[in-house]
């Protein structure tokens, strides 16, 4: 593969994602923290979401299935997955996460039930795309290719 | 009948009956006024008839009276004559002859007379003698016998030659005479007889009788003394029947009128006197007394028409046009009246069917709506579903399967939006956003959508902003972004070769183009368009042959290079070039901008006969076009819609086969000439869109493009990164040597980009070989000596050339590597060209990266806040794992050594005294113990620690009281409040901004708090 295919398709992508409002600024912020003394850095945080991500849906899919729903358990669980998303900068998925917290603050079961269905496939969305991204960024580095956010010369 | 017609709502039923009625009564009381015209005309005419009858009646009857009373007052002067010469005993005077003479010569006196006779008193002693002195013997008047024997007689002795018949005949013997020969004598007055019929002639007559006495007589002698005294008698007969008709023939009108003279002494039973036919007393009789000088008896004339009266024509057809009249003035009335109660119940019906139209079509509106809403749901559950599925492992049958489901259901959300937004659209219900937004962004954006299908079918797609368009502008970018979207989606659709040609101007500029040069739409001789410049190497004439984007005729001109040079003339006139700072000096105060945005392409272009029902939903060139194209063709009656919500309007210019060209304008806000585009970039996450490098500003690059106005657009995305661009168009000796000379030994130029098409298909790729001989042969003329001696190689020139880039649309891996083998080492640039792409191609070629240049103050700032931060030690504490690495990656970007922990607990065991960090970075929120409470029990601890050192106790290096920031996502007043009053001493932003955290840290390090 060619690199200047490969970055053009990079590019794209973070386009994209930043046109769907599925990333914000504070994605570019963790981009430039990567540089020679921390090159994995990205790739540690994400997967880093990743896990956590994941924890944190698991726990919410039990609490939001028991009977009666412990809503400060869910706000709490809730409040921790937005707190990640936004530190990754996974926009989408933190706006989610406001709604939901008004839906638990209100005991609202239906509206919980259906923002934790949201909010999975935001997760889903956004992950793929990363897994993406991080898939081109290893296939650039492989080849010998600069990341373009990274300081290369 | 006004009243009628100002009458207005209320019940129809009633309203009906209303003015019938009225026409009705109308109709009676015309009815009336004809009638009362008709009495009132024919009494007047009755009166006039009796009037006229009455003049003629009484002109008459006094005539006759007159001539009446003429002829007795003669034969009473006759009367007192015979009296005298009686009494002076001289009657003998009188024999017949003489009688008769003086009679027949005063005739004329008594013209109603037939004759007069005298005759004489003879008693009967007296008889004999009398008999004997005249010869003759008294005879019966009608059998004109000898006389019985009578007390008296009275035989006429003297006659008038008209009667004289009468001579010898006792007067006495006639019974009418005797009366009135007695009444006479005893009167001393004259007397009249009934009327009868006379002798000889049979006429009707009366006859009148006047006593002679033989003595003196005083005026009141008895009766007894006159019939003594009485000698003789004066008789004379009226021949009513003759003279009366003689006399009333002479009056005009005569036979008009039938006149009676009657005798009605006796009242009850009125003697005929004159008058052929019997006039009873009527109303339509006219009565007139006549006076005939005998006290003793009464007359009276009668008159009356002999016809009736004619019917009073006048009068009928009068009064009859009256009422006609009447009857159609109403008539017309009440027609017109019923015709407007018609006309206004109709009116009335529709408008109640309007209302219910207008409700049925909100109702449908709203539905559609609502569905269209229901379904967009569970179809993006759909969606994300196949979303999942696909990204499970699946073999490749089932992967096509889900691909196409996905497919489908994004085509089914797609037609469901665009149904959405009619239906909002037509029920009036869409308002448009008014945000800050890139244009340059959405269009780059919409490029980059449709890149794909360009690249594959080599159409070639460009957009071209005009410098003058503000880069922020307010409205809707979502609205704008859907307009291009259907124009460009619709464009791609149809074309197969070509162009795709996106364009933004002012549309002042545009005006004023359009006012100066001689547009004249499609008309123009096309052999202007054609390019055979001098100095232009041949073209390929082929494809080439219109001076547009690609080569290709378009069905509207103005984006022809002719248009375009102009175009670009006047936007350079008032343009500012020497303004970087981001700022926008639009010359007019005005705070709208007036756009025109054209979408030209060189597709199949819409057959004449629909082009009219271009904008309508649903409507589609023909039934064939979805088969073939397919879609809905609901797009373009949104965008249009759309249009004219920001106030523009959209227009094409179609010519099957060869293109078309949709234009449209639209208003918009410009943002305040203070507000700074760096700052909405940052604050405003509409925008959303990174900032463009700025490592560009200042290079110098050479576009090589044979055709002007593709070369345009180069230039404007190459502008846009900063760089200062030179255009070579044409491939002539000269214009190579200078670019050559420009690019190498000129030096600053610091990179070439060259179209693969420039001058016909792949020609761009040999520019290079070229480029190096034209420099080579340039450099051995100037400087004869050095290019011998040295003997200029390919490779030196080459390498001494600026970085070549190459543009196209597509490339095969043949081309690939017939560009390398030419020197095209550095980079391809695949079209659309966008900024993003093109900044990332520009950085790979040139090995420049964005974060050199990119706002030295950002690389201070982080400077400053490694030198306050570098070797510090810093206790991260979160319970989030993604938070607390993320925290560390940042802090330890600025040389802090940094440890984590992930509960409050756990940073009350770290910080602990003595310990030997230098701050602490506190998550408010976290399980268990939050940190807040953290916070409280660390501030404890110090104060004890602190104590126990002001007990002498002194540890080789600790703080007193550790800065604690309190990082936090609600970024809000009571958070703050919150965090000084629990001990903390600030707090951070999360995620971590640069600026923020520095001003948070450096007010504890700088101010050498540790």
């Amino acid at each position: 593969m060619d690199v200047a295919k490969l970055l053009q398709q990079h590019v794209d992508l973070m386009d994209d994602m930043f046109k769907e409002g599925l990333l914000d600024e504070q994605f570019n912020q963790l981009q430039q923290l990567q540089d020679e003394s921390n090159p994995n850095f990205l790739e540690e945080v994400v997967s880093l979401f990743f896990e956590d991500s994941q924890r944190i849906l698991e726990n919410m899919t039990e609490t939001i299935g028991k009977d009666p729903i412990d809503y400060k358990v869910i706000d709490s669980q809730v409040h921790q997955f937005k707190g990640s998303s936004s530190s990754i900068g996974a926009q989408r998925v933190k706006n989610v996460c406001v709604t939901f917290r008004t839906y638990c603050d209100k005991e609202d079961k239906k509206g919980c039930q259906d923002a934790l269905e949201e909010v999975g496939e935001e997760y889903n969305l956004i992950k793929k795309k990363l897994e993406t991204m991080l898939e081109l960024e290893k296939q650039i580095v492989a080849i010998g290719g600069t990341l373009p956010f990274m300081e290369g010369c | 009948m006004n009243a009628q017609m100002a009458g207005g709502g209320g019940d129809s039923l009633w309203f009906e009956h209303w003015h019938t009625k009225l026409f009705i009564l109308w109709v009676f009381f015309m009815a009336l006024v004809s009638l009362s015209v008709y009495l009132q005309m024919n009494a007047e005419m009755l009166v006039r008839r009796r009037d006229t009858l009455k003049t003629m009646c009484e002109g008459r009857a006094r005539m006759l009276e007159n001539q009446f009373l003429a002829s007795m007052n003669h034969v009473r002067a006759l009367t007192a004559l015979f009296t005298t010469l009686h009494i002076s005993k001289q009657i003998a005077m009188f024999n017949q002859e003489t009688f008769s003479q003086y009679a027949e010569s005063t005739a004329f006196e008594r013209p109603l007379m037939s004759g007069v006779a005298y005759a004489d008193r003879v008693l009967h002693e007296d008889r004999e003698s009398f008999e004997m002195s005249h010869g003759w013997t008294i005879k019966e008047m009608f059998s004109k016998e000898k006389q019985q024997v009578f007390e008296e007689y009275a035989p006429a002795t003297m006659s008038q030659d008209t009667v004289s018949y009468l001579t010898s005949l006792d007067m006495m013997s006639g019974q009418e005479d005797r009366e009135n020969i007695l009444r006479a004598r005893a009167s001393g007055k004259g007397a009249l007889t009934n009327p009868f019929r006379l002798l000889e002639s049979k006429h009707l007559g009366v006859v009148f009788t006047f006593a002679v006495y033989s003595i003196h007589l005083p005026p009141d002698a008895t009766p007894d003394e006159r019939v003594k005294a009485t000698a003789g008698y004066l008789g004379g007969a009226f021949d009513v029947e003759t003279l009366v008709e003689n006399l009333l023939h002479g009056f005009p009108g005569s036979e008009m009128i039938a006149v009676n003279v009657y005798d009605i002494t006796n009242e009850l039973c009125p003697l005929v006197m004159y008058g052929h036919t019997n006039v009873s007393k009527s109303e339509n009789t006219y009565v007139s007394s006549l006076d005939f000088g005998d006290p003793q008896r009464k007359h009276e004339m009668r008159c009356r028409y002999n016809e009736d009266a004619l019917p009073p024509w006048t009068a009928i057809s009068t009064s009859v046009g009256i009422f006609v009249i009447g009857f159609l003035v109403g008539h017309m009335l009440h027609a017109s009246r019923n015709r407007i109660d018609k006309v206004e119940e109709n009116c009335r019906m529709f408008k109640e069917l309007k209302v219910l139209a207008d409700e049925a079509s909100v109702a449908k509106s709203q539905f559609l709506a609502t569905v269209s809403h229901e379904i967009r749901t569970p179809m993006n559950g759909v969606l994300g579903m196949l979303q999942m599925l696909m990204d499970t492992r699946l073999d490749a049958t089932q992967q096509d399967y889900a691909r196409t489901a996905q497919a489908s259901g994004k085509a089914l959300i797609t037609l469901i939006n665009e149904v959405l937004d009619q239906a909002k659209i037509e029920s009036g219900r869409l308002e448009l956003e008014a945000v800050p937004f890139d244009l340059c962004a959405i269009l780059d954006d919409v490029l980059s959508l449709f890149s794909g299908k360009s690249r594959d079918e080599g159409i070639e797609l460009a957009v071209y902003i005009s410098e003058k368009v503000p880069s922020i502008l307010i409205g809707d970018p979502g609205r704008f972004r859907q307009i291009i979207i259907n124009l460009v989606g619709n464009s791609i659709k149809f074309t197969e070769r070509g162009h795709i040609f996106v364009c933004v101007h002012l549309s002042e500029d545009m005006e004023m183009v359009m006012e100066g040069s001689d547009y004249s739409g499609d008309d123009d001789d096309y052999s202007d368009w054609e390019v055979d410049g001098p100095g232009c190497v041949p073209l390929d004439m082929k494809c080439n042959q219109f001076n547009t984007l690609s080569g290709y005729e378009t069905a509207d001109d103005r984006n022809s290079w002719e248009t375009f040079e102009l175009l670009l003339a006047q936007e350079q006139h008032s343009y500012n070039p020497d303004h970087d700072d981001h700022h926008w000096n639009f010359s007019d105060g005005n705070d709208v901008v007036n756009l025109v945005v054209s979408v030209e392409d060189t597709g199949v272009g819409i057959p004449l006969h629909v082009q009219e029902r271009v904008f309508t939903p649903f409507m589609q060139a023909d039934s064939s076009t979805s088969r073939t194209y397919g879609g809905t063709g609901i797009g373009l009656s949104i965008s249009k819609c759309l249009v004219e919500l920001m106030s523009g309007k959209m227009r094409f210019v179609s010519r099957p086969k060869i293109g078309s060209t949709f234009t449209f304008t639209a208003k918009f806000q410009q943002m305040h000439n203070s507000v700074h585009e760096s700052m909405l970039r940052n604050t405003n996450s509409v925008l959303q869109v990174r900032l463009l490098p700025t490592c560009f500003q200042g290079m110098q690059a050479l576009v090589v493009d044979g055709r002007p106005v593709r070369s345009e657009v180069t230039r404007h995305h190459l502008r846009r990164l900063g760089v200062q661009v030179m255009l070579i168009l044409s491939l002539s000796q000269s214009e190579c040597s200078a670019a050559a000379f420009h690019s190498t030994v000129g030096g600053g130029i610091d990179m070439i980009l060259v179209d693969k098409d420039a001058w016909g298909a792949g020609t761009g790729i040999r520019f290079p070989h070229m480029l190096c001989q034209s420099a080579s042969e340039h450099l051995r003329q100037r400087n004869k000596y050095f290019a011998s001696s040295v003997g200029l190689s390919h490779g030196f020139i080459a390498a001494r050339l600026p970085k070549m880039m190459l543009v196209a649309t597509s490339m095969t891996d043949n081309e690939h590597k017939l560009a390398r083998e030419n020197g095209f080492t550095d980079s391809v640039v695949i079209k659309p060209l966008r900024a993003s792409m093109l900044s990332a191609c520009l950085q790979q070629a040139l090995g420049v990266w964005n974060r050199r240049d990119q706002g030295r103050e950002l690389r201070e700032g982080s400077r400053s806040l490694h030198k306050l931060l570098s070797g510090k030690r810093v206790l991260v504490v979160d319970d989030n794992p993604v938070n607390r690495r993320v925290a560390e990656g940042a802090l330890l970007k600025y040389g802090a050594q940094v440890e984590c922990v992930n509960s409050g607990r756990a940073a009350i065991v770290k910080l602990k005294p003595p310990h030997n960090f230098d701050a602490c970075f506190m998550d408010v929120q976290m399980p268990e113990m939050d940190g807040f409470e953290a916070t409280e029990i660390i501030r404890k601890a110090e104060m004890e620690a602190s104590e126990c050192m002001s007990g002498g106790i002194l540890t080789k290096y600790h703080p007193v009281r550790i800065p604690i920031l309190a990082m936090t996502a609600d970024v809000i007043q009571a958070t703050q409040a919150e965090c000084l009053l629990c001990g903390m001493d600030g707090y951070v932003a999360k995620p971590f901004e640069e600026q923020q955290l520095y001003n948070a840290v450096a007010h504890f390090f700088e101010a050498g708090y540790v």
